[in-house]
């Protein structure tokens, strides 16, 4: 939101001017006055379709600035406007879903790398590992490459065997792990089919660094990031010594927390090749309902009957 | 009585504080720097600690159902075995509960299994199932040795003031109150039956009804669990009583042996028949993931766990012993130390392989780190740590072998009547 005497309130576009903060005043203030150039022509369009101008959810939360909508803009604005649409209907309405292009999956492992610098993974914690399967024989070889997040089953089997109810099935399909009510017993890994949790047995990548107190490497500088909170389900978990979550079973949340900021997940949003998309499956007008419904989609193990909610392009 | 002046019981002694102290490094480690010394992690989520678990409760069970044979069933001739088959149990309890607990994520949060029990789990039920068998075993144990801890009350020494502490003022020993005691105990014992086979089925059911894990999932995984446990029970019962039992070198201590040894023998040819089974169809029905877990067993890296020292040591060698040298208690004794010790290798082998095979191809190299591999060996703190659930067990053994009047056979003359 950018304050102009002129025109009070201008949408402005917010991602522009933050991938753009090295452009000179001109170049500014030209995208600046683009921006109130669509706002003034658009009106009714924006009215009608562009309902993602709203400020505010119901709860308080600020939604991000979107440009126009126009045609051949990237998949990552579409997806957010997917998202803000969906998170201004009650969440039992929600159903997010993320739908993987395999044809697109380079294997550039950059969604695992961003999600564990997103979720400050510890060692041993993984979200969304890619996995890489090398296909067919010398000379027509290739390899495959399935991004492996939490398939946030409809029917999730980790769910049942639980001992203390400390995991569950959201309105919104998310699967939900309660750290504070975790006993971590492990049995959930072992009843997921796809191993997507994993169990954090409490390493830290700054382990056996050496001290070094006021270095750019060593311990304590290490630690100042390890310690730092992480935001899984949208609570805060600062990092302490046996506290959860070490000692819990961790898995991939769709980056809840930033969805319910009208944030796409990480992995979405840092996939080089966009291959990774991400929406409420219930809204027909989303992207993500628009993908499922093609016939070269598949889902892992569907013969297990969990019904996962990621789906894959072939 | 020489309770005391017994050598076996005191090299017992010996080898258990030796092992209790090995076992009190590895606790600090665990206690002191949490999982982060254990080679269990995300994708061989259970490891040592979950098989001795299993194969403590199993003994347990199997103990316990011996007793039963006594208290509910009075096969006279297993009489005063009782006592120290449910002594057995106890101590066997204990330590697998502390194998279990120590394998917990949050050790603070075991309460919650109990208080926020979730019925759709089987392990939920069977956090109940233990509670249940904890408490009854604790009373069956009280009721049968109570005469005898009144009688022991005017003893020197520990034993005498354990024995009187231990009466809580109950110190009627008249025959109405001692008859009343075998009621009680025949009573708890029919309840413990089916609780016996509840709980240890339930922990059978935990594997089996993994849907995810094919080797784990089969309506046979609960019926191996429980059969395995009766057989490594009894076949721990025949090498304790051998040796710790009441009057021995007595004619009543040799047929007690050649009882067990013919109880044993029954039990290994069943459970081998149940385990031919498993396996063999696990490897006829060629479902990829299922027969990479029994070519594990078999084939992989640690075949000789089971060649060597499953078959080898705890089939074949007590096999011949027990039908060749049926009529020696020492050789029975001899085949139920091969069986109950080497069965650790059937929990493992159970637990392991189940979890060793990759769920998704690729899996295996998609991401690194601790924990995130499917190649396990328990490391030097799981290894110290299972001695030290063991040993604590052992200790719970010997202390109620040697300061509680578990070996003795007065009240004897006391019967319920018809």
């Amino acid at each position: 939101m950018i304050e102009n005497k002129e025109n009070k309130n201008v949408d402005v576009p917010v991602e522009e001017i933050t991938f753009n903060k090295q452009l000179d005043r001109s170049n500014f203030l030209k995208k600046v006055g683009g921006g109130i150039f669509a706002s003034l022509l658009l009106p009714g369009v924006l009215s009608k379709n562009f309902t993602a101008v709203a400020k505010q959810l119901d709860n308080g939360v600020e939604l991000p600035k979107l440009p126009p909508e126009k045609p051949g803009e990237d998949v990552i604005l579409r997806m957010m406007r997917d998202l803000q649409r969906a998170l201004k209907k009650p969440i039992a309405e929600r159903k997010w879903t993320m739908v993987i292009d395999l044809r697109k999956c380079v294997g550039c492992d950059s969604c695992t790398i961003s999600c564990a610098a997103e979720n400050k993974l510890p060692p041993g914690v993984v979200y969304r590992p890619v996995l890489k399967e090398e296909i067919g024989t010398y000379p027509n070889v290739s390899e495959r490459y399935i991004p492996r997040p939490c398939m946030q089953c409809s029917k999730p089997p980790c769910v049942d065997v639980c001992p203390v109810s400390a995991t569950w099935k959201r309105e919104d399909s998310i699967v939900e792990i309660d750290y504070e009510q975790c006993i971590g017993c492990r049995y959930c890994i072992t009843a997921c089919p796809y191993s997507a949790r994993t169990f954090d047995a409490g390493h830290n990548y700054s382990d056996g660094a050496s001290d070094g107190a006021n270095c750019l490497v060593g311990k304590q500088t290490t630690q100042k990031y390890e310690v730092e909170p992480v935001y899984d389900y949208g609570k805060q978990w600062p990092r302490e010594k046996d506290e959860s979550p070490e000692g819990n079973v961790r898995k991939c949340h769709f980056c809840i927390h930033r969805v319910e900021k009208g944030l796409l997940p990480e992995c979405v949003v840092s996939c080089i090749g966009r291959a990774t998309y991400f929406g409420d499956a219930n809204d027909q007008k989303s992207l993500v309902a628009e993908l499922i419904g093609k016939p070269n989609v598949m889902r892992l193990k569907e013969e297990m009957g969990t019904e996962p909610n990621v789906h894959y392009l072939m | 009585m020489n309770q005391t002046n017994n050598s076996e019981l005191k090299s017992l002694w010996k080898f258990t504080i030796v092992a209790f102290i090995i076992g009190l490094i590895g606790l600090s480690d665990r206690l002191i720097n949490g999982h982060s010394n254990a080679n269990y992690g995300s994708y061989v989520p259970w490891g040592l600690w979950v098989a001795g678990y299993i194969y403590l409760i199993g003994l347990s069970a199997g103990a316990f159902v011996m007793s039963a044979l006594v208290y509910v069933f009075n096969v006279k001739v297993l009489e005063k075995i009782g006592k120290i088959a449910l002594l057995t149990a106890l101590a066997t309890l204990i330590g697998a509960l502390l194998s279990i607990w120590l394998d917990l994520g949050h050790m603070g949060r075991v309460w919650r299994m109990v208080v926020h029990t979730h019925f759709g789990s089987v392990m939920g039920w069977m956090a109940w199932l233990y509670g249940f068998y904890f408490i009854l075993l604790s009373f069956e144990f009280w009721y049968a040795i109570r005469a005898d801890l009144v009688k022991w009350s005017d003893k020197p020494g520990i034993a005498g003031k354990l024995s009187k502490f231990l009466t809580f003022g109950s110190t009627d020993v008249s025959k109405e109150s001692v008859v009343k005691d075998k009621k009680t105990l025949k009573i708890l014992g029919s309840i413990g039956i089916p609780l016996a086979v509840a709980f240890h089925g339930s922990v059978g059911a935990i594997f089996g009804s993994v849907g995810a894990r094919p080797y784990w999932n089969s309506g046979l995984t609960p019926i191996i669990f429980l059969i395995g446990a009766f057989l490594s029970g009894a076949a721990l019962l025949s090498f304790v009583v051998y040796y710790w039992g009441p009057e021995r070198g007595s004619e009543d201590h040799k047929n007690v042996i050649l009882t067990i040894g013919k109880i044993v023998l029954g039990l290994l040819l069943f459970d081998v028949l149940l385990e031919y089974a498993e396996i063999t169809i696990g490897l006829w029905s060629s479902v990829p993931s299922e027969t990479e877990s029994l070519k594990l067993i078999i084939f992989g890296q640690y075949w000789w766990v089971f060649w060597f020292i499953h078959l080898g040591l705890g089939v074949v060698i007590p096999l011949i012993l027990l039908v060749k040298g049926g009529k020696s208690p020492k050789g029975i004794a001899i085949a139920g130390f091969l069986i109950a010790l080497t069965f650790i290798t059937v929990r493992l082998n159970i637990v392991i392989p189940g979890l060793a095979v990759p769920e998704l191809e690729g899996l295996k190299t998609a991401f690194t780190g601790p924990g995130l591999t499917f190649d396990y060996f328990p490391s030097l703190m799981e290894w110290a740590v299972f001695i030290f659930t063991m040993s604590a067990g052992g200790l719970v053994f010997l202390i109620g072998r040697t300061f509680l009047p578990v070996i003795e056979v007065s009240n004897q003359e006391f019967e319920v009547e018809k």
